[in-house]
């Protein structure tokens, strides 16, 4: 079965503080059969100015992603919701009205974040496996609210034995650069988060983006603890990496 | 209205305190209340349409409703007050009482005349004013402010109550909630008797019939819009629906979202002064639309908060307000939709960083009943703020760096190789315990990953590239 062509965007997390992730990414796309390109020339999509509100500096690095992603074909597949939906919903904004704007909307119209491209679009038979362990699943908000995605990681969660994690779908406090203009704040919201992850039982953590793990995984050894934290790729592709 | 300090620093302050915990225990009583009776409403999601297009014709609507509002008023014997700012709308309230001989006020809850700080205006005049609202009376009595929109003691626990009730009313201890309410009770029922003039606030006001509604649980709206001779209704001017029709639909979504209840237990109507042949009522109606900065917010990027019905539903799902509670804000409207009202109606200095209290976790938005945009207007005030130099230096020449060399692909190369490279000696099995520099706020709370010594980049150069 010859799979579909996609075009791989790590986010610029992945690519500088956690090459795993994107190994785990790069071997459940091929475990199911896509072809993929890995754009070289891709770096950040801009969301750390955008969400501060320094626009042009996001402009700047948006144009240079859509230039990178545009020449490009198939769908990309993001293991971040917060960066696709940054793509989605966020380019089309930032590029209103300009000659990028037909740019933007071709680029947003083939993002997918990496759950929902597995379910969503190639619906494939992969599941993630975690031998032995027991997992609690944090939703991070911007697939969730941003992208609506939530059955998509439920699926392919299907046969790890899964905890109840209360507040699973509230934020866990990263909020970009939030985490460190506001830094005793941020750190309050994912004390709460810890000892919620910490309550029930898990010893792991997944989530479907780098951004909140390694704030929660920063929180976690700060305190000592023994709970793991890992990206659902990292589950799906099982012990490839 | 400006506070000396910061928001992080009181926010800070509050953090782990015992105003916060309060804050945390009481606000799961209406997160959950509030999802259970969406849950089990058919029609929650068309009706939270409904009202968004409600509240977004009234604004689209505003003058004309609110002359149709004002004819209506005059019609029912009532009388219409503009008032353009603070000043003026104290100023007016406080003619309306000298005119009338008052000088005893009970006030039903109203957020806008916190706003106006009208109570500290009519003490200085020598006129007593006494808050009715349990909440309110509670914060008055403390010397306090309100930390919620609707639940203005939040930030107490019933124990707190019980100190300052018999430390301030000379009534023995107890922390027993109802022995509380009746200690409240019979404190205000006198008073309540004694006044010469109520003040409330307006939910909503129908412009078709000059109504205004009230909507309340203790049934003080009641007794200060009808037991004194003198009632005077306070209104923000965006606060007014076309037709009772629409003011149903609202009132579905409100009490819903705010307390998770099905309706409020007192929804009063009040449609002019005492009629003839009325056993009961006010012998005058005043109401008193206010401006004090609404225009301008109308004619801005941040317009649909006037939309805002006052649930406070995004404060409660915040994730923000439920960790430090209303007082961080340092203003009347706190939480997400306060980010957006204050700097509006006081001005980006020094509110500017309200919109920045936010994660942008996008929770605010999907409770919303009018499903108000509330992120995207925090990223607008926040493009606002960094547009008017508000940012700290190293986050702007920081940004601008950044950006430079993501636009780059081979300066980006290179600085994940340096930082790789400068964070060796720092780290340990892979992170950070300390950085240096704007950073440090982060490793002062939690460990950071070590920038890899070979990015996926890299190995996909070396691995699978062409």
């Amino acid at each position: 079965m010859e799979g579909p062509r996609v075009q791989l965007l790590v986010t610029c997390l992945v690519d500088a503080l956690a090459p795993r992730v994107g190994r785990a990414t790069l071997a459940v796309l091929e475990n199911s059969g896509c072809r993929v390109d890995f754009p070289e020339g891709q770096t950040c999509c801009g969301q750390p100015a955008f969400n501060v509100g320094l626009t042009d500096q996001a402009r700047e690095m948006a144009a240079h992603t859509l230039d990178v992603l545009d020449e490009t074909e198939g769908p990309i597949v993001v293991p971040s919701g917060s960066c696709s939906q940054m793509i989605v919903h966020h380019y089309k904004e930032l590029f209103e009205g300009t000659d990028l704007a037909d740019q933007a909307e071709r680029v947003a119209a083939r993002t997918r974040e990496l759950t929902q491209f597995l379910v969503d679009d190639l619906d494939v038979d992969v599941s993630a496996s975690c031998d032995g362990c027991s997992v609690a699943y944090h939703y991070s908000c911007h697939g969730l609210r941003g992208l609506g995605l939530q059955s998509q990681a439920d699926r392919l969660l299907a046969d790890v034995d899964r905890v109840e994690l209360e507040g699973d779908k509230e934020c866990c406090g990263f909020g970009g650069l939030f985490s460190v203009e506001m830094p005793a704040i941020s750190a309050a919201i994912m004390d709460e988060k810890l000892d919620r992850v910490e309550a029930s039982g898990a010893d792991t953590l997944v989530g479907g983006d780098v951004s909140c793990l390694m704030h929660l995984e920063g929180g976690l050894r700060r305190r000592g603890s023994k709970v793991a934290v890992r990206h659902i790729a990292e589950l799906l592709a099982g012990d490839e990496v | 209205m400006s506070q000396p300090v910061s928001f992080v620093t009181r926010a800070d302050a509050l953090l782990g305190s015992r105003e916060a915990a309060a804050v945390v225990k009481g606000i799961r009583h209406f997160t959950e209340a509030r999802d259970r009776v969406a849950d089990e409403f058919p029609i929650m999601e068309e009706l939270r349409d409904r009202a968004r297009t409600i509240r977004l014709h009234s604004l689209n609507h505003l003058d004309r409703l609110l002359g149709h509002f004002a004819d209506e008023v005059a019609a029912n014997g009532g009388v219409v007050h503009f008032a353009a700012d603070a000043d003026e709308a104290n100023q007016i309230v406080a003619e309306i009482l000298e005119k009338s001989g008052s000088r005893l006020v009970v006030k039903a809850k109203s957020m806008v005349s916190e706003e106006i700080e009208l109570n500290n205006h009519l003490e200085d005049l020598g006129i007593e004013v006494v808050e009715t609202d349990l909440g309110e009376f509670i914060v008055q009595l403390a010397g306090d402010t309100p930390s919620h929109i609707i639940a203005p003691v939040l930030h107490l626990t019933r124990q707190d109550v019980g100190e300052l009730f018999s430390e301030k009313l000379g009534v023995e201890y107890t922390d027993d909630p109802t022995e509380l309410n009746e200690i409240a009770r019979a404190h205000l029922r006198e008073i309540f008797l004694r006044a010469d003039a109520g003040i409330s606030g307006v939910n909503m006001a129908i412009a078709e019939t000059g109504s205004v509604v009230l909507v309340t649980n203790e049934g003080n709206g009641r007794l200060t819009t009808t037991a004194p001779r003198v009632h005077i209704a306070l209104m923000g001017m965006e606060r007014i629906v076309s037709r009772w029709e629409d003011a149903a639909v609202v009132l579905e979504v409100l009490a819903r979202s705010a307390t998770g209840q099905r309706l409020s237990v007192y929804t009063n109507v009040i449609t002019g002064p005492r009629r003839e042949g009325d056993p009961d009522g006010p012998e005058e109606t005043h109401v008193v639309i206010i401006d004090n900065g609404r225009s301008e917010i109308l004619s801005g990027p941040t317009a649909e908060i006037l939309a805002c019905i006052r649930c406070g539903a995004c404060l409660n799902v915040c994730p923000i307000f439920r960790t430090v509670g209303g007082h961080a804000y340092g203003t009347v409207y706190s939480g997400p939709i306060g980010s957006i009202v204050t700097p509006g109606l006081h001005g980006m200095d020094p509110w500017w960083e309200l919109p920045y209290a936010s994660t942008m976790c996008g929770a605010c938005e999907e409770v919303c009943p009018i499903r108000i945009q509330i992120p995207s207007m925090l990223l607008h005030l926040r493009e606002q703020a960094a547009s008017e130099g508000r940012l700290p230096a190293w986050l702007n020449r920081g940004m601008s760096r950044y950006a430079r060399t993501a636009t780059d692909p081979q300066k980006w190369r290179r600085a994940k190789k340096w930082a790789s490279r400068l964070s060796a000696p720092l780290a340990s099995r892979g992170w950070l315990r300390r950085i240096p520099g704007p950073g440090r706020g982060w490793t002062q709370y939690r460990d950071l990953p070590r920038p890899a010594s070979e990015s996926f980049n890299d190995w996909w150069k070396s691995n699978r590239g062409s």
